[in-house]
């Protein structure tokens, strides 16, 4: 059994997220974004490679968010590719996406009169098709496959998926945060037993401090801008950052008593901040336990922002949409503001390679050239925001130690800096990791479990307590492969419950799982008990001699108890982890039982072994079973010593 | 497994109550109180009839209330049967009644307890702050909030009463008392000792808003259809029911199959996410615990004058039922939401009236479900109309409970989810508060709401049982008005609830809610559940489709306990099958059965029992330690010589029926050995561990052996 994932995009790259995997005969396609950096036919991911019939071949769609690099593809997908099948995401995402994709929609169409990929009555015929999930709430695709959501932090809604055919599971992450910002707590997910985590790892390799100071950075730079009369431009998705920033901004606002306008550059984050009262149950605690008496994204310092005012005097802060600057109306406010020095644009930590934006962090560039005709001077301050609503590598790091999946496959980053996180997945965790490029696919083993009725007998023995008393660092202790580590001799008490039974077959009959003790009542079998016995020639001179060394002063002169005595001595000494019992006339360890023997004809006494006693010899009888058969041969050894 | 109905319930407001034993576990079902009795109590005085509106504080008004006590008891006494009058009511501070028989069972034994709706948790707090009480509580995160805030109103309405009452001078109080309890009127008995006389021990003090906290505290909330595994054993799941906002259904799957328990569920909801059936589909056992048409009048009654009882009929499709899961499905789909609407416009209609007669309209419904729909249907008939009306919801919790009804659409029905996607609220009554239609007041003595205050209106109070909360000082206001109207729900005893309020002028609306399964739903549902094991109410009657039922049938009645034998006898076991690589497979002599040791770590993990290779130790060989058959010692010299050991065999003598007579063999090559076999046993004897261990092996290829 085994898992192949198909990488149609964010294969080494950030953008156009869509695997397909392939999970005991279900197929499921993870994510169906765009690539906003690209204007051809690379912006989406190559539905050709899942085959000839999406409808038959697909067994569901599932979306982890609304961002375009997860979603951007999916009216595409249904409506002009003709996908049908069932499509899940949660609820806020579900609420939200339309937006997204209405507005990028609409960017195309205002850009160079670009012929649109859909139009917006395929946005709504395509969110018709959404099941919308709640978190934790199990879906049960069909017969076989089972889904699940996790809260992922990140942007409202966002979820991990959890997918579960047969016994192989597995979980894909899309985009994640491990710490609470503003308004969306950190990622959430059970401790579940997993094939294979498919993770993004955008920040591969960054790891970052508090948060806090962070925040600090971009209010100094916000506030230094306004106070000096310059304008801030916030280029940002409508949904999300936005959100974010603007219940920082507001909070801040209200504390230094600041009058400068914020601004909204369209009804749409309004018209956003709607949807996110309602669906205030799936941001952060603090925020949420308020919403009673104050619904958080009531933002009363926040005005709505007319294109006049781009060349109206005075300080303000204005958040426009699209993110990144790659086009639309933050472009235009861009083109006016960049050449003053007076002003800011702060910029997301990642922008898509072939934005304005990633032009703006890649060096600190004096002038942009947007085509042929249109050069920009940029003249004005710009901010990098260092926060992100991605988790950094010890978030990775964490969640995968978390997991501790059999496998993981490294998806939404950049090929260098995931190439050093797989090494470090695969030398620190021991997990197997793979970072496949696009179209590429990875296969890895699934679990597998077979089915038995198992007795009542068995299952009660596997929950006897099974105490073992050891030292470690002892020569009993296991030869694991990790018997590196040095050993600090202490004692140790383990339980381990090890389940040991016989699994049964017969033909035609269910497989069977029965006590050792069950097995000859169900055959209708007699028993046969093969056992071993030996009776050893010991050389008293030995044992008194070491007895002697050990001064436990005992008398010379000794009967046969005081020889057992002597024997249970040793073997105490000598055998750390056995209970020895004293029955006076014999001594039983396990199945070993040992006594004195004084008949001449024992059967049991070969005569073979070396002629030349010195010493009438003492014999000690012994019998024992197969099981403590190791046990037996090293006392008849030291007997023998 | 065991099952044990407590308590059959009555209505939406008192659910029933059971208690399940299921592999080692107790599981109580539901917590509910019996609302419904605090009838017998005296509301408020009626000296305040005047209104607590014009006098803002009524309870300073009654501060004399206590001391008339002594005079009516003493006419009580003299009294023979006659027609109930306000004086018979007990005039004490409420108690409340529970399930009866719950305090019977030790608490600390109870494991589990799922809550199915908000009101199946109102009596909880006395189970949870019971020393010793431990077990885990499972309840929706709807239902969970829903029910906190009911139980927080709760309080806060019997701290007024309490208020005017003042401390409690004993621990039992003297309407408890025999000689009091043999006084009262023969109705009032009936509900305070039970129609049998056992129900005594069922009434308690309410309890505190400490210990509602902590109650809560205790309870795990589930989201929808989250899987919650208790003890990694069952594994537990909420699936909506359609009566309320959080009510649910519950799913328990253990290693000896599934139950699927059904509580009172409505397919078809204005409001709540719709009674999800299909997600209980595949488990073995039913325990069908809806008893709404056992109290289902289905028509609107009225006190003063004859309304025609809405009608519908489903006789036709009766008649069509088979087993095609299709037409079940179509049946469980007619539409009940249609026949609801049309009892909301019919009480919408008369509100107008009411209003428009310069009337005052009252609905101390409790209803969440009701209450929403009411309000954009009222508002909605007032535009229409074009009133001015102002329509209040005076309740302590009011405004958070509206608030929360906006920030939940996982649990409220197709249509209102369809406002999220489209980015309209959830329900009414956002934009009839934005539009300042609608007031929301903690208080009936709010300063804002005197201010405010408007007549005629509408007016949304609590409590329906109409002995507590605000809704008490405005039936006193209005009761003699005849243009006024009170709108009720039909589980409570018309007669006896407005006693205190005789002489009526004021109209009178009792209103049947749909509350559950229709019975002859009961049928075409259990066709696609498909249970091989039903516990079915005895006082319900099973619709017999033609067909013989593939299931067994067990009816339960309350206080009686129903032992079901467990469907699957031996446990699954689902083992890795990495670790089945190591198995060495044996066939036995007589052939079809093959064996293998096995040996890992048993995981117990949602419910499942799973064998993993875990930190066994992979031992080098498998050696057989269990052997039977008796050994062929031609074939043991054969397979001997064949690794290279010579001796010699010497037979026992033929016939000897002894056990002790031993056949030996000596080995002299390549190093001394005997092996001895007798009919049951075999002992080897050799100076070398290598020696012995080829013996053995030998040995073992002879017998059969694991
Ligand atoms: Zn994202
Ligand atoms: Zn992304």
């Amino acid at each position: 059994m085994a898992i192949d994932s198909l990488v149609l995009g964010a294969g080494q790259e950030v953008g156009k997220s869509c695997v397909i995997v392939t999970i005991n005969g279900k197929r499921i396609m993870f994510d169906c974004g765009m690539h906003m950096g690209h204007l051809d036919h690379r912006r989406y991911p190559d539905f050709s490679l899942i085959g000839p019939n999406f409808n038959q071949t697909l067994t569901c769609i599932i979306i982890t968010h609304f961002h375009l690099d997860h979603i951007g593809a999916l009216p595409y997908f249904t409506e002009v590719c003709g996908y049908s099948g069932p499509i899940y995401m949660t609820y806020p995402t579900k609420a939200l996406a339309p937006l997204m994709l209405e507005d990028y929609r609409k960017v195309m169409v205002e850009r160079r009169g670009e012929e649109e990929q859909f139009t917006s009555e395929h946005i709504v015929e395509c969110m018709k098709k959404v099941i919308p999930v709640d978190l934790k709430q199990t879906v049960q695709v069909d017969k076989d496959l089972q889904i699940r959501a996790y809260y992922a932090g990140h942007v409202l809604g966002a979820a991990m998926f959890y997918a579960k055919v047969g016994d192989a599971a597995m979980v894909y992450t899309g985009d994640y945060n491990m710490t609470p910002d503003r308004h969306l707590g950190a990622a959430q997910i059970d401790r579940l037993s997993l094939d294979l985590v498919i993770t993004e790892s955008t920040y591969a390799t960054t790891i970052r401090d508090s948060k806090y100071a962070r925040e600090r950075e971009f209010l100094r730079a916000v506030h230094t801008c306004v106070a000096g009369g310059g304008k801030v431009l916030i280029p940002s998705f409508a949904l999300g950052r936005a959100q974010e920033l603007c219940i920082l901004l507001e909070d801040y606002w209200e504390r230094m008593n600041l009058k400068v306008p914020i601004y909204f550059s369209a009804g749409l984050t309004r018209q956003a901040n709607m949807y996110y009262k309602m669906l205030i149950s799936w941001t952060s605690q603090k925020i949420k336990e308020t919403y009673s008496t104050h619904n958080a994204f009531d933002f009363k310092n926040v005005h709505k922002f007319e294109r006049s005012m781009i060349d109206a005097p005075g300080p303000c802060v204005l958040f426009a949409t699209p993110g990144m600057i790659s086009g639309g109306f933050s472009l235009e406010v861009f083109k006016h503001w960049a050449p003053s020095e007076k002003n800011l644009v702060t910029m997301p930590g990642y922008c898509v390679a072939g934005t304005i934006g990633h032009k703006l962090m890649s060096g600190k560039p004096t002038k942009i050239d947007l085509d042929k005709d249109t050069r920009i001077d940029v003249r004005c301050q710009i901010h990098q925001l260092t926060f992100s609503p991605h988790t950094d590598a010890k978030g990775i790091m964490d969640l995968v130690k978390f997991l501790s999946p059999k496998h993981v496959i490294l998806v939404h980053g950049e090929k260098p800096r995931m190439a050093t996180l797989k090494g470090r997945i695969q030398s620190e965790l021991g997990i197997q990791c793979y970072d496949p490029a696009n179209n590429e696919t990875v296969s890895v083993p699934s679990t597998h479990y077979a089915t038995a009725v198992a007795s009542d007998a068995f299952v009660q023995s596997c929950s006897n307590p099974n105490f073992k008393f050891s030292t470690s660092g002892s020569e009993h202790e296991q030869g694991s492969s990790s018997s590196n580590r040095k050993s600090i001799p202490r004692l140790q008490v383990s339980d381990d419950r090890v389940a040991e039974g016989i699994l049964v077959m017969e033909k035609n009959k269910k497989a069977k799982v029965v006590h050792q003790d069950e097995l000859l009542v169900m055959l209708e079998e007699k028993k046969h008990q093969v056992k071993f016995a030996y009776c050893c020639p010991a050389h008293i001179g030995n044992l008194q001699e070491n007895q002697e060394t050990e001064s436990t002063g005992l008398p010379l002169s000794s009967t046969n108890n005081d020889m057992l005595q002597l024997l249970s001595a040793k073997l105490t000494n000598e055998l750390s982890e056995v209970n020895i019992q004293d029955f006076g006339d014999h001594l039983q360890v396990e199945s070993f039982r040992v006594s004195i023997c004084s008949k001449e004809d024992c059967p049991y006494r070969l005569s073979d072994n070396g002629g030349e006693e010195h010493y009438e010899p003492m014999f000690f009888c012994c019998s024992w079973a197969m099981e403590d058969e190791k046990l037996a041969w090293k006392v008849i050894s030291m007997c023998q010593k | 497994m065991k099952f044990t109905c407590l308590r059959k319930g009555g209505g939406y407001h008192f659910p029933p109550c059971h208690i399940l034993d299921i592999c080692g576990f107790r599981i109580l079902l539901d917590c509910p109180l019996d609302l419904s009795a605090l009838t017998i109590f005296s509301p408020i005085p009626s000296a305040s009839k005047a209104s607590s509106v014009d006098k803002p504080n009524p309870k300073c008004s009654n501060r004399s209330g206590p001391l008339d006590l002594e005079e009516p008891l003493v006419r009580k006494r003299q009294k023979v049967e006659r027609p109930l009058d306000a004086d018979d009511l007990i005039y004490a501070e409420p108690w409340y009644k529970t399930v009866r028989n719950l305090h019977l069972w030790n608490t600390s034994f109870i494991d589990v307890v799922l809550i199915s709706s908000p009101m199946g948790m109102l009596g909880l707090p006395f189970l949870s702050r019971i020393k010793g009480f431990s077990a885990k509580i499972y309840v929706t995160e709807a239902a969970a909030r829903l029910g906190q805030l009911m139980m927080e109103d709760l309080v806060s309405m019997h701290m007024e009463i309490r208020q005017l009452f003042g401390p409690e001078e004993s621990c039992i109080p003297q309407w408890m008392k025999w000689e009091e309890l043999k006084l009262l009127p023969s109705s009032l008995r009936d509900v305070a000792l039970g129609k049998d006389g056992g129900e005594m021990g069922s009434w308690m003090p309410l309890y505190s808003a400490a210990d509602v906290k902590d109650c809560m505290q205790k309870a795990q909330r589930l989201k929808y259809a989250e899987e919650t595994c208790y003890n990694s054993t069952l594994i537990i799941k909420a699936f909506s029911s359609g009566l309320e906002i959080g009510a649910c259904n519950w799913t328990i799957n253990g290693p000896k199959g599934g139950i699927a328990f059904i509580s009172s569920s409505i397919f078809g909801s204005a409001h709540a996410m719709n009674f999800d059936y299909i997600a209980l589909q595949g488990n073995d056992t039913v325990i069908y615990s809806d008893f709404s048409s056992l109290d289902a009048t289905e028509d609107i009654e009225n006190d003063h004058s004859n309304f025609v009882p809405t009608t519908h009929d489903f006789s036709s499709l009766r008649n069509e039922e088979n087993d095609e899961q299709e037409l079940a499905k179509s049946v469980l789909h007619v539409d009940d939401n249609l026949e609801e609407n049309q009892k909301l416009a019919f009480l919408s209609s008369h509100v107008i009236d009411s209003v428009k007669a310069g009337g005052s309209v009252l609905i101390p419904v409790g209803r969440l479900g009701i209450v929403l729909q009411l309000l954009e249907q009222i508002s909605t008939s007032l535009d229409v109309s074009d009133l001015k009306v102002p329509i209040y919801i005076i309740s302590s919790v009011g405004e958070e409970l509206l608030a929360f009804t906006n920030i939940i659409p996982e649990w409220l029905c197709k249509q209102r989810q369809e406002k999220l996607f489209s980015g309209q609220p959830l329900f009414g009554h956002v934009e009839l508060i934005n539009e300042g239609k609608l007031h929301v007041f903690p208080a009936i003595h709010s300063p804002k709401l005197l201010m405010n205050w408007q007549e005629p209106c509408i007016v949304f109070s609590p409590h329906w049982s109409l002995r507590l909360g605000p809704a008490v000082h405005f039936l006193q206001r209005w009761c003699g008005d005849q243009n006024s109207l009170l709108i009720l729900e039909n589980e409570l005893d018309v007669e006896l609830a407005l006693l205190p309020f005789k002489p009526m002028a004021m109209k009178v609306l009792q209103c049947s809610f749909l509350s559950g399964i229709r019975l002859q739903k009961v049928q075409p549902l259990l066709n696609i559940l498909q249970p091989k094991v039903l516990l079915f109410p005895k006082d319900l009657k099973l619709i017999n489709s033609s067909k013989s039922t593939a299931f067994s049938i067990f009816q339960y009645c309350p206080d009686e306990t129903l032992c079901i034998p467990s469907l699957k006898d031996k446990s699954e076991l689902e083992i890795a099958t990495d670790l089945a690589f190591h198995f060495d497979w044996r066939n036995l002599k007589q052939g079809n059965i093959s064996m293998t040791r096995l040996k890992g770590e048993l995981f117990r993990e949602h419910g499942k029992q799973r064998l993993i290779p875990g930190y066994v130790q992979e031992s080098s060989e498998i050696r057989q330690l269990v052997h039977w058959g008796s050994p062929d010692l031609d074939r043991l010299m054969t397979v001997l010589s064949g690794r290279g050991i010579k001796g010699t065999l010497r037979k026992a003598s033929r016939g000897s029926e002894s056990e002790n007579v031993a056949s030996a063999v000596l080995v002299n090559d390549p190093s001394q050995a005997l092996i001895e076999v007798k009919e049951t046993s075999t002992v080897i004897t050799a100076t070398s561990e290598n020696l012995a261990s080829i013996i053995f092996e030998s040995i073992g290829s002879v017998l059969d052996g694991i």
